[in-house]
């Protein structure tokens, strides 16, 4: 808990980045002033795009301690409002797993090359990037936190891969190398609880640290304060989780 | 998006978003998270011009029963149409992308 007597400070802009294939993509960076070390949060932003909500997001990290970055996953989609663009993606399947997670590096190589950054790295995301912040944790090195919240499409049924998404996450699971936090509503028809407890046992049979919470009374996006899904009580215990959980993990 | 339920179909026609029209030439028909209508997933249909830009889209966000009240009603109408003589069941000639949402 910060005091009323102590300094603060952040810078918050838009940064470029490599990404996928070396191709240079835009990003948002927020950081607490000073020379560091401080740990890092990568945010992976939501199917609905690369929005304001993240933003906030970022900042709010910064706001704890950490160098935080959210990549724009739509880059290559186009430029416009975040609803145009995330309207595109959305008629397009999603963005492919492929490019994400050769984006998702590009970030942590990123946030490595800056010099406040401890070297501690963690990875957020909501919606669909909850699931692709567990794809990363899976697939890529130098994570040391995965937080999921309510990460969609986990768990897929055969009909259900595409293209873009050709593996469900879940079959990755045995490869999670950090620890994870999850956090679900028990109304969420994606996933559905029975989805998150699918995703538990595998977890379990795997023997990796995780801890899971589930919210009666909260469906999907229930941190989403402009949206109807908002639950009050639940968006901040939430929040107290996810950051009890990096201090644990990050600092 | 968390369904990934969408479809795409090519189509012949013009939208509005602004003060001024442009040519659509895709329907984007998806079932998952609406921006704007309050539930977790809806039946979404943006009439676009890929060839224009993101923006260039016509968006509406529906229920399920607003969808298939819609979709019925589109048959009824079109059936209507027929019975009377008055459907003009050609395809419009191709013209260049053209953007006039600037033109003033």
């Amino acid at each position: 808990m910060y005091q009323t007597d102590q300094y603060e400070g952040m810078i918050a802009e838009t940064v470029t980045m490599r990404g996928h294939n070396g191709d240079v993509i835009n990003a948002y960076l927020a950081r607490p002033l000073g020379a560091g070390p401080f740990p890092a949060m990568l945010l992976i932003h939501h199917a609905p795009g690369w929005d304001e909500w993240y933003r906030e997001c970022t900042r709010r990290f910064a706001h704890h301690g950490y160098v935080s970055v959210s990549p724009n996953l739509y880059f290559r989609d186009g430029h416009g409002s975040p609803e145009d663009v995330g309207a595109k993606v959305r008629a397009a399947g999603g963005a492919p797993d492929a490019r994400v997670l050769g984006d998702l590096e590009g970030a942590n190589t990123y946030l490595r090359s800056l010099p406040y950054v401890s070297g501690k790295i963690g990875v957020f995301g909501t919606c669909s990037g909850g699931r692709h912040a567990f794809l990363a944790a899976c697939r890529l090195k130098g994570f040391d936190a995965l937080i999921d919240c309510w990460g969609g499409r986990v768990v897929q049924s055969q009909e259900e891969l595409t293209p873009n998404q050709p593996v469900a996450p879940i079959a990755y699971t045995k490869d999670l190398s950090c620890p994870m936090l999850g956090l679900f509503g028990n109304e969420d028809k994606s996933p559905t609880p029975g989805q998150v407890n699918a995703h538990e046992a595998e977890l379990k049979q795997h023997g990796k640290r995780y801890e899971f919470h589930r919210y009666d009374g909260a469906g999907h996006g229930f941190f989403y304060y402009d949206r109807p899904a908002y639950r009050q009580e639940q968006a901040l215990d939430g929040w107290n989780k996810v950051f009890a959980f990096c201090e644990r993990t990050l600092r | 998006m968390c369904t990934m339920i969408a479809h795409q179909v090519k189509i012949q026609g013009r939208g509005k978003n602004g003060p001024a029209w442009f040519e659509v030439r895709e329907a984007n028909v998806s079932y998952d998270h609406p921006y704007d209508l309050p539930l977790e997933h809806a039946l979404n249909i943006d009439f676009v011009n890929e060839a224009l830009g993101p923006g260039a889209r016509v968006a509406v966000e529906l229920s399920v029963e607003a969808a298939r009240q819609l979709v019925k009603t589109v048959e009824a109408v079109l059936a209507q149409a027929a019975q009377r003589g008055v459907l003009e069941d050609r395809p419009l000639a191709p013209s260049p992308a053209r953007d006039r949402r600037h033109e003033t």
